[in-house]
């Protein structure tokens, strides 16, 4: 329960009275932890997959393909359902505790890197192919190899011309944590589902959770969009 | 391919090509082993478990009713969505800050929340506030749900669509006379529609996709939701879970596939202005940026 | 030139959006014919093997099915003019409550909160929440669970009282549906699955688990079964009650519980009192 309610009894028991005994931050802390680690494993998966995509080895660059239009195509529902049903029981994938809570919220994680590492690679490569031929060229010409040129030359270039679209896949990753809930994840969306459930004011806690994922999303968005401007590479 | 990143290989890259694909292949075969040799130890390969799919009743009792609904779902969505949009994506354009304002708020808000969410709400306010029969009231919900987020997606959609088209066409149209209202319903949208039909067909994907989330939570009887009945029956969990998936994939990458060869005939077409707003080129569109810098692509819609 | 092709355009997406709604609703237009239009609507299970179960060829089978059908036929309407309505359980309420289906029996344990909302026939038939484990798995009691792993459906209370009374050390995961959790407890993945004994009976009776699991036949708690009616529907609710009392004294009864339960060695508690509620 937020603290400064505290000060304030009689107001938090007339407008805040259906959020007694339900730990709504402690939700969205949920939420938000299961973006943030999200967005880190899917940045360096998507970024890894990207490098596929645009490797000099066909084989690579067919894995990247394929990954990416099969990935693209599932429900995120059945993808992360699958890391808790295939993953953890049939393959016996761990991640490494036994605890039932914290293997839940890992394969959650797994779950939403693998989906959008798929949506940070397209993001990635098209902004691979903003950068002109001719860096790359002046590259080699230098003497770089292949993955110099594409560490200190086109890929910098690109994660700027990428802010934009990343923010975008960064916003849809922090609403998308809602499905994590279908395994049993307690995140803000299955707050909500048992609180609807068992209480009445179902327009004020629609109210609160959509509060509560404007106030997560849209800061984010406003900031890497105007940092996307300001990076962006003039040409 | 993008060959940007590198030369025509010589002799040496030739031969690290070949070792780094045969390593890889190498790999990927260990893996594919491992998932094999794991799901017989597990006993999910076991013919019983797959036959039901070879049955023409798994198809017509279970699955393809649910394909129809999310089907029809994702259309019902599509066709309330798209008008919708239309309007408030012309409102975000609008000369009227009382108009562009108050559009600006309501599309960036449904952005800001997940479907899910509103998939939940609508449903409780249909069950609250209306008298929509239960068997019914989950497509209602569903739909509402992806409505309000889509709409919302689409509005940005049309207006990168417009703000896509070359600018002398409006002034051509400001030129000859027509009105504000003119220039937009004879001038602008007609080719507008055109320009934003591949990323119009590719957030069908997602739409198809979404509809998922109302089988698990609301139990729309969507495909999803259709393999647990057939799960039950036939007691092939995993397997019908791997079916299903291919099913989305098939549908989807129809879709996909359509957008992308929408795209690149209309690319091509010289009628055209020259103007076309691929898929993923939509998502560019930032809350923080206003208008007009596109044409790098983006992470396709999710 | 332009508007022909924006025609065409259009007409693309909208053939392709009308085509999907017509498939939607080619496939749905089944449900209501019947031809001299008397039918009655009944809520099941559709996903519950042994209660109510959606069969491969769209007929339905389970306890509750048949308790439903022998009810349906003493109100007067024949097998064929049943119209099977699923009722998932969070749902059941509005469903009564708006007349969507005449009566439902669907694993409907009649509580003091679902009886402000709803009236019950019934009780026909007494369950408990159980524990399902493998054959050969030394869970007895209920504290044997500390340590293991327990399944159950997302935000069902029961595994949760479990979890938080009796076993605080067992793990749980949920998931969206029973059957997942008898794949988990098939793969190994899990130790136990907890609900009530009879739907877990009925998942242990079907041909591919046969054998493989076993209740630990601990009486967690008492499930008093009830056909749900609407409230104040008292009319419906007393043939109902004739209709059941019928169904135990003709020995109905006791062949549907031994046809749905019968191979999961399930022992089931004699055929319940009209109104007698087991707390």
């Amino acid at each position: 329960m937020p603290s400064s309610y505290a000060t304030h009894p009689e107001a938090r028991e007339i407008v805040f009275d259906f959020l007694q005994g339900y730990d709504v931050l402690g939700a969205f802390w949920m939420t938000v932890k299961l973006a943030v680690f999200s967005a880190l494993g899917s940045l360096v998966w998507g970024t890894l997959l990207a490098a596929m995509r645009v490797s000099p080895v066909p084989l690579m660059r067919g894995f990247g393909t394929a990954y990416v239009n099969i990935v693209r195509n599932i429900p995120l529902t059945v993808i992360i359902v699958f890391t808790s049903l295939g993953l953890a029981d049939i393959f016996g994938v761990t991640m490494g505790t036994s605890d039932f809570k914290i293997q839940g919220f890992r394969l959650a994680v797994l779950g939403l890197v693998a989906y959008h590492a798929a949506f940070v690679c397209e993001a990635l490569r098209s902004g691979i192919n903003t950068v002109p031929v001719g860096q790359a060229e002046a590259a080699r010409a230098i003497g770089l190899n292949f993955s110099q040129t594409l560490r200190l030359i086109v890929l910098p270039q690109a994660f700027r011309a990428v802010i934009g679209p990343l923010a975008n896949v960064l916003i849809a990753l922090t609403k998308n944590t809602t499905v994590a809930a279908a395994i049993g994840v307690a995140e803000a969306a299955s707050l909500m589902k048992s609180m609807i459930e068992n209480e009445a004011q179902t327009v004020a806690i629609g109210a609160v959770f959509a509060f509560g994922f404007v106030v997560l999303t849209l800061p984010v968005g406003l900031f890497l969009g105007w940092l996307g401007k300001r990076l962006a590479v003039k040409r | 391919m993008s060959s940007v990143l590198y030369d025509a290989p010589g002799p040496r890259a030739k031969r690290r090509n070949v070792v780094l694909s045969i390593v890889f292949v190498a790999l990927l075969v260990l893996l594919l082993w491992w998932v094999w040799r794991t799901m017989d130890d597990k006993g999910q390969l076991k013919w019983p478990l797959w036959e039901p799919f070879t049955t023409a009743e798994a198809w017509t009792t279970y699955l393809l009713p649910g394909l129809g609904n999310t089907l029809k779902a994702a259309a019902l969505a599509m066709a309330i969505a798209l008008p919708l949009g239309a309007v408030f994506g012309i409102a975000r354009l609008s000369d009227h800050r009382w108009v562009r304002v108050p559009a600006g708020v309501v599309v960036e808000f449904f952005r800001a929340i997940p479907v899910l969410l509103l998939m939940l709400f609508a449903n409780e306010f249909y069950v609250r506030s209306t008298d929509i029969g239960s068997d019914q009231r989950p497509l209602y919900a569903v739909v509402t749900g992806l409505v309000f987020y889509n709409a919302s997606v689409l509005a940005e959609v049309v207006r990168a669509g417009i703000l896509a088209l070359p600018k002398g066409q409006t002034e051509a149209a400001y030129a000859i006379g027509l009105r504000k209202s003119q220039t937009m319903t004879g001038i602008l949208l007609p080719q507008a529609v055109t320009v934003m039909l591949p990323a119009i067909v590719s957030q069908l994907v997602v739409i198809v996709k979404d509809t998922a989330l109302g089988g698990v939570m609301l139990a729309f009887p969507e495909l999803l939701n259709a393999r647990s009945t057939l799960a039950a029956n036939y007691a092939d969990v995993i397997p019908s879970f791997i079916v299903v998936a291919v099913v989305y994939i098939v549908v989807n990458f129809a879709l996909t596939s359509f957008a992308s060869w929408l795209e690149g005939r209309l690319r091509r077409s010289k009628r055209s202005t020259g103007a076309v707003l691929a898929p993923d080129e939509v998502e560019e569109l930032n809350p923080a940026q206003t208008a007009g810098t596109f044409g790098t692509g983006a992470g396709g819609t999710i | 030139m332009k508007l022909r092709k924006v025609t065409a355009a259009t007409a693309v997406v909208l053939a392709l959006a009308t085509a999907a709604t017509a498939c939607g609703s080619g496939s749905k237009s089944g449900g209501s014919s019947s031809g001299d239009g008397k039918t009655i609507k009944i809520g099941i299970k559709f996903d519950q093997p042994g209660l109510g179960l959606k069969k491969p060829d769209g007929s339905f089978s389970g306890f509750d099915v048949d308790v439903a059908t022998y009810v349906a036929k003493q109100l007067g309407y024949k097998p064929d003019q049943i119209e099977w309505v699923e009722t998932k359980s969070a749902d059941r309420e509005n469903a009564l409550a708006r007349g969507d289906v005449k009566f439902i029996a669907a694993t409907y344990s009649i509580n003091d909160k679902r009886k402000k909302k709803v009236d019950f026939a019934g009780p026909y038939l007494l369950a408990h929440q159980d524990l399902l484990v493998k054959a050969n798995a030394d869970i007895s009691k209920a504290t044997d669970l500390n340590g293991r792993k327990l399944c159950s459906v997302t935000g069902s209370t029961s595994a949760q009282n479990v979890h938080d009374t009796i076993a605080p050390k067992a793990q749980l995961r949920e998931y969206s549906g029973y059957s997942e959790c008898i794949a988990g407890l098939q793969s190994g993945a899990v130790d136990a699955v907890t609900t009530d004994d009879s739907i877990l009976a009925g998942f242990a009776a079907q041909d591919k688990y046969k054998g493989q699991f076993k209740l630990a036949g601990l009486k967690l708690s008492n499930e008093n079964y009830g056909i749900g009616v609407k409230k104040g529907d008292t009319a419906t609710m007393d043939k109902i009650n004739a209709a059941l009392q019928k169904m135990v004294a003709d020995g109905s009864w006791k062949a549907a519980v031994e046809k749905n339960f019968g191979p999961a060695n399930y022992k089931n508690e004699p055929a319940p009192k009209i109104g007698q509620i087991v707390k």
